[in-house]
Order: structure tokens, then C-alpha cells, then sequence
């Protein structure tokens, strides 16, 4: 790790705070702006006004705008994001606490997923090019691109739960079982696996089929696309003819050759890519009432619940943030040329 | 039909009746059409022609390195007395880099960027011999770039950190580690300033003489062919227009291409400085050759019959050793010449 190198990581660290502040800022007023509060939204009209004013000053609504800011920016800041505003009131570190773990079991495989069968398919369509393997995997990225989170999901739900039932419909483990499960860390895989619980790690992995394998294709054409054009580059450089000439057999130039230089575009995507995994990790919770992040943050969004919504868009910023200085940083382990 | 001469257990490779042709829009191309001559076992044979001839192309063909649009018309191709045009996939593969290996051009695309010089060399080993251990592979790698004049400690460099020369270099080694018979050196020393080009070239010449290579030289400088190469085979428009001894060919050229060649050859003496001799006309378009010999539009001693037959590769009288594609040596037209 050289001096550049640091400075490199700490310079790209420091640009992703006005990113995330941008974005904090502006869910901020948005939320205020729209019509609705989250004492109306939640105990409607039946409240006087007087109740309503009471509630309000109790969960600091009252105070001016810009101190209501600076304030959560604080919280923000020493990562106490206060507590909700609605359904309980609960400290939000409590409640992401619960909600991260399970956004990240779910976002998880289906990130592995996307890059390994999107990458491989990909490749295999370049090697196969112009040929009917090349074209059915084409038209599968358009397809799977092009189709809505919530029809794809409800197809699965159709046929793979209600009609040959071999998964569960929705959730994300048995109710039966989650009464008697005792979560520590909230990665219920992992607490299953330690406790070694397998009725509920089976459970859970049945559970976890269907969204993961829903939000994966969601996310997959791209990758396929970009995969295919790059190794299809790849596969016509001059290396590719110097192995080829020293009796590398094919399958080599492929997988090895041509794809470990096609990784580098590939990365970019993956960094891309991750700010649409969130979005589709949104939907697709709510398709499958998976109890993550995203599902939580369209209730709290109907609620209008400030402190919440915020916190969970902090979160997202920040882990969308994290993720790009990551990819940036990757580059010079996967590209021997790139150096900071 | 088999006009050279030899065959025998000197000749290391046969070429008869070569042809490639490129399917390209405007029709067929023929690169190589009807080439025959041997490479003898041990001798540096220097391949010259203006660009676009068909040298590289010819090149590849010897190792059916010929991918669509292009493809071998027709034509055979004897290796050590074996028909390797009879090979299978497998087959072929295994005779690449074992058998023959091209070192090419541009050493720095030719080598995969993000793949260490000594995870090519112990690549091209295990490849070839699943046997060999990863030590032993590394072992024979690091002699070998020794031999070439490289430090060991650049073996785990990757291609952009070394100069020029030194990938060619490590291209060289690549075409020698597994002790090939023949190499077929497309322009190697093309991108290399003079100095490192003269040792490289005598690293082939010592290399030559100590584990008894071939050496298929494809070149424009025809004052390298003159220092190194012991036989000369001159192309012109796809097809073989002069084979011969260095010396003889030098000193009497038969065809007046190679003539016309051989002139304009710049002379570093400057004090001498004479015009140089600039051969007029184009190269023929390959996918409309001319009628007849194909040097006949630009050719200064073009006679009726020229651009109606075409002539044979046929030896020069009181050479066998000494071929030429022309109707001045023909029997059926000596000394028409002189009557003309
Ligand atoms: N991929 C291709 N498609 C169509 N025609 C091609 C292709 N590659 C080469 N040719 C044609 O084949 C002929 C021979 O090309 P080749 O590269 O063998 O020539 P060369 O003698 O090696 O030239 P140079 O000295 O410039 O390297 C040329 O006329 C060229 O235009
Ligand atoms: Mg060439």
C-alpha cells in the first residue's frame, strides 16, 4: 500500500460525504413537502387538533425546519439515528438492527447469483456467437431485463408456491418456527447455522428461493450484455491468437484468458448495479412481505414517517457510497496496470 | 503438382498447392493461392513481399491458424512427413506450441495484460505436459529467460513493466519452451529499435544453431533476410514468385519482381547516394487478380504470353536449388527474351 494508494482511498472516502449529504438533504425536505404528517397518517381526522399539536410537540415536529435538520444531521453524524415517529416509536438503530440483516440475506445470494450466472452465460454467448446458444441468451437478458419485479414474482409465487408447491409463499421463515427462534446477530442464517437449528435453516433457505432468484434475474441483462460485448473484444485480441497459436485449448482462452480481462468492466457494473439492487431489493421485499429494509421503508414512506425514512435513505447512501470506493479500490487488484 | 525439389530428410515442412482465401463482401479473396516450397529442417528461412502479399497469412496456414471468413481452399500441408491437414481438433491443438509456435508482432498485445510473464511459461508447459509440476515448470522457465538474457526477478513482472525487447523476449521463450521444431517469427523485430533487433536476431541464429530449430522469418527488411536467413522465399500477390539461397538470389535474381525488390532497398553508404528505384504500379487486388502471372501489369519485361498463362514455380537452369515463378525461365519460353 503506497502513499498514493492511501490518499487515493481517503480523497475517495471524503467525496462520497457531499453524496450522501445531497441526497439526506433533499429526502429531507421532500418529505416534508408532501401532503400528509405522521400523526394524520396514522390516527387520521379523529384526532383534535389540539391531541395532534400535543403529539407534535412531544416528537419535536414544532421546532423550526432548519433546526429539525441540522439535528438529524447530527444524529446522523454519531449514527443514532433517533427513535421513529410512528407504529411504537422505537430507536431506528433497534429497528435497522433487525431490518439491515435481513435486506443483506436477501441482497446477498442474489448479487452472487446475478454476477456468476449473468457473467458465465454472458461469456458463454460470446464464445458462441451468432450461434442459437448466443441468440436464447439474448433474448433472456432482454427479457429478463424488461419484465416488472412484482409480475416476475407473482409468476414465481403462481407456479412454484400455489401450484406445485415447493416453496413458501412469502416471508421469511415459518411462523411456527420463528416463535421459538432466538436471533443474536439477526443474520438468521447464521444464527440458525450456529445454533444449529436445521428445521429453521431449512426453513429459512426455502424461504430466501424465491426473492433472491427473482431480485437476481431482475438484475442480471445487464450483466449478460455487457459480459457478451466484452469478451466478444476479448476473444479477438491479439493474446487470444498468441494462446491459441501455442495450443491453449479454447476453454482456457475463454474462462481464463479472455474473462479475467473482461473483469474490469464487469466491476464497474457490479458497483453500478448496486444502487439498482436496493431499489429492486425494495420491491421485491414488499412482492414477498420479506421484513428488510426496503418493505419498511414503503410503510414508513405511507406514514410519513420523517425520522425513519430518512434514516433508512442514510443507510442506503452509505452503503452505496461504500460499495463504489470498494469497486475503485478493487480495480487494482483486478487490472495489474492500474495503479493510484 | 510437385515441382520442388527435396522431400527428403531435410525437409522439415512441405507445402503444396497452398490456398487461402478470404470470404470477405466483395467476393473471394485469394491471400495464398497454389504455394509450394519447403522449410528445411535447421534453416532460418526468410519470407519477404510488399505488404498485404499474403506472408501472414501463409504463416498462420502452416499452423491452420486460419479462422472464417478465411479458411485453407485447398492444398496440403506435410509436417515431418505427416499430413497435418488430416488432424482433428485435439490433434491440432496439441501440434500448436509443441510442434510449431509463432511469435508474433506487437509482444506487448500478445501477451495477456493481466497475467504474470512466468504464468505464461508455466501456462504453455502444463498445457502441453499435465505431468510437469508447477516447480519444475517454473524451474525450466526461469533457464530459459535466463538464456534469453532476462533476470529471473522480472518472471514475475507483468508484460506492461517490461520494454520492448524484453517481451519479445519472453514471446521468444514462449515459442521455445517446449522445444518446438519450427518457429514462425511474424515481424517480430518489426516494433524493436535496431540494436535490440540485431540481438535479438542473434539470439534466434544462436538458438538455431544450438537446439537445431527452423526458423520461418516473415520480414520487410530484406537487409535482415540478408544477414541471417539462409534461404529467401520472395511473395508477390499470393502466390511464391522466388525460392532460393540467400546468396544466389542476391546476387542474381531471376524474377523481375525480386529485382525490382532488391533495388529499391535503401543503401546506408551516403556518400553513394543514388535514386532509389521505385517500382511502379500497385499490388493486384487479390479478390480480381490479373490474368495470367500476376506481375505482369507492372512488370518491366512483361512479354504477350504473361498476362495470358500463367507461369510454374519451376528451378532456373543449372539450379534445382533455385525456383522461380516466371515466364523468362520456363522451358516451353528461354531466352524469348533475348528474341524480343
Ligand atoms: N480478415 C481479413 N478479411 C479480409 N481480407 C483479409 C483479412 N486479413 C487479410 N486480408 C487480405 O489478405 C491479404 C493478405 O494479408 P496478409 O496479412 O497475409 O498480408 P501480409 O503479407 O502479411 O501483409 P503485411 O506485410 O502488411 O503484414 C491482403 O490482401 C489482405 O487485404
Ligand atoms: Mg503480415
Amino acid at each position: 500500500m503506497s502513499a498514493s494508494f492511501r490518499n487515493f482511498v481517503v480523497a475517495r472516502v471524503l467525496l462520497t460525504v457531499p453524496m450522501v449529504l445531497i441526497l439526506v438533504t433533499m429526502v429531507f425536505f421532500v418529505m416534508r413537502v408532501l401532503p400528509g404528517d405522521p400523526i394524520r397518517s396514522q390516527l387520521g381526522p379523529k384526532v383534535s387538533e389540539a391531541q395532534a399539536e400535543a403529539i407534535r410537540e412531544r416528537l419535536g415536529l414544532n421546532r423550526p425546519l432548519t433546526v429539525q435538520y441540522f439535528d438529524f444531521l447530527w444524529r446522523m453524524v454519531t449514527l443514532d439515528f433517533g427513535n421513529a415517529l410512528t407504529q411504537g416509536e422505537r430507536p431506528i438503530r433497534d429497528e435497522l438492527s433487525e431490518l439491515l440483516p435481513a435486506t443483506i440475506e436477501l441482497t446477498l445470494p442474489a448479487m452472487t447469483l446475478t454476477a456468476v450466472v449473468g457473467v458465465l452465460s454472458g461469456a458463454y454467448a460470446a464464445q458462441r456467437r451468432k450461434r442459437p446458444a448466443d441468440y436464447a441468451i439474448r433474448v433472456f437478458s432482454i427479457v429478463v431485463y424488461a419484465i416488472p419485479v412484482f409480475f416476475l414474482g407473482l409468476m414465481f409465487q403462481i407456479i412454484f408456491s400455489v401450484r406445485l408447491g415447493l416453496f413458501p409463499l412469502a416471508g421469511r421463515m415459518d411462523a411456527l418456527l420463528l416463535r421459538d427462534f432466538r436471533p443474536v446477530t439477526n443474520f438468521y442464517v447464521v444464527d440458525a447455522i450456529v445454533q444449529g437449528n436445521w428445521p429453521a435453516l431449512k426453513s429459512l433457505l426455502l424461504h430466501l428461493v424465491m426473492p433472491s432468484v427473482t431480485l437476481g434475474l431482475i438484475l442480471m441483462g445487464p450483466f449478460i450484455r455487457l459480459t457478451r460485448v466484452n469478451m466478444i473484444e476479448a476473444l479477438q485480441a491479439d493474446y487470444i491468437t498468441a494462446g491459441r497459436a501455442r495450443g491453449l485449448p479454447e476453454r482456457r482462452l475463454t474462462y481464463r484468458h479472455a474473462l479475467r480481462n473482461t473483469f474490469i468492466p464487469i466491476l464497474t457494473l457490479i458497483g453500478l448495479q448496486f444502487a439498482l439492487l436496493l431499489a429492486g431489493a425494495v420491491l421485491t421485499e414488499t412482492t414477498f412481505s420479506w421484513p428488510g429494509m426496503g418493505r419498511y421503508l414503503v410503510k414508513r414512506i405511507e406514514l410519513r414517517d420523517y425520522n425513519a425514512v430518512q434514516s433508512v435513505i442514510a443507510v442506503f447512501a452509505l452503503a452505496v457510497g461504500a460499495i463504489s470506493v470498494m469497486v475503485d479500490v478493487l480495480y487494482a487488484f483486478v487490472d495489474p496496470r492500474v495503479r493510484y | 503438382m510437385v515441382t520442388t525439389p527435396g522431400g527428403g530428410k531435410d525437409t522439415l515442412v512441405q507445402i503444396r498447392d497452398l490456398s487461402v482465401t478470404y470470404h470477405t463482401r466483395l467476393g473471394p479473396l485469394s491471400a495464398v493461392s497454389g504455394v509450394s516450397f519447403d522449410i528445411r529442417r535447421g534453416e532460418i528461412l526468410g519470407l519477404v513481399g510488399e505488404s498485404g502479399c499474403g506472408k501472414s497469412t501463409l504463416g498462420r496456414a502452416l499452423m491452420r491458424m486460419v479462422a472464417p471468413p478465411a479458411e485453407i481452399s485447398q492444398g496440403q500441408l506435410l509436417f515431418d512427413g505427416e499430413d497435418i491437414m488430416a488432424y482433428d481438433g485435439e490433434k491440432m491443438r496439441d501440434f500448436r506450441g509443441r510442434r510449431v509456435s509463432m511469435i508474433f508482432q506487437d509482444p506487448l498485445t500478445s501477451l495477456n495484460p493481466v497475467q504474470r510473464v512466468d504464468e505464461h511459461v508455466v501456462e504453455a508447459i502444463q498445457v502441453h505436459e499435465p505431468q510437469t509440476t508447477i516447480r519444475v515448470a517454473l524451474n525450466r522457465a526461469r533457464t530459459l529467460i535466463q538464456t534469453l538474457g532476462i533476470r529471473a526477478n522480472r518472471l514475475r513482472d507483468y508484460p506492461h513493466q517490461l520494454s520492448g525487447g524484453m517481451r519479445q523476449r519472453v514471446m521468444a521463450g514462449l515459442g521455445l519452451v517446449l522445444n518446438a521444431d519450427l518457429i514462425v517469427a511474424d515481424e517480430a523485430t518489426t516494433s524493436l529499435d535496431v540494436i535490440v533487433e540485431a540481438k535479438l536476431l542473434d539470439e534466434f541464429k544462436r538458438l538455431r544453431d544450438e537446439f537445431n530449430l527452423t526458423i520461418l522469418l516473415i520480414t520487410h527488411n530484406i537487409a535482415l533476410v540478408a544477414q541471417i536467413a539462409d534461404r529467401i522465399a520472395v511473395m508477390y500477390a499470393g502466390q511464391m514468385a522466388e525460392v532460393g539461397d540467400v546468396v544466389t538470389v542476391f546476387d542474381d535474381p531471376c524474377h523481375p519482381y525480386t529485382e525490382g525488390l532488391l533495388r529499391s532497398v535503401p543503401n546506408v553508404k551516403l556518400n553513394e547516394r543514388e535514386v532509389l528505384y521505385k517500382m511502379g504500379g500497385e499490388p493486384p487486388n487479390l479478390t480480381h487478380p490479373p490474368m495470367g502471372c500476376r506481375f505482369h501489369p507492372r512488370c518491366p519485361m512483361a512479354m504477350p504470353i504473361c498476362s495470358a498463362e500463367e507461369p510454374a514455380l519451376l528451378p532456373v537452369v543449372g539450379d534445382v536449388e533455385h525456383l522461380v515463378h516466371c515466364w523468362l525461365h520456363q522451358p516451353q519460353t528461354r531466352g524469348a527474351e533475348a528474341q524480343a
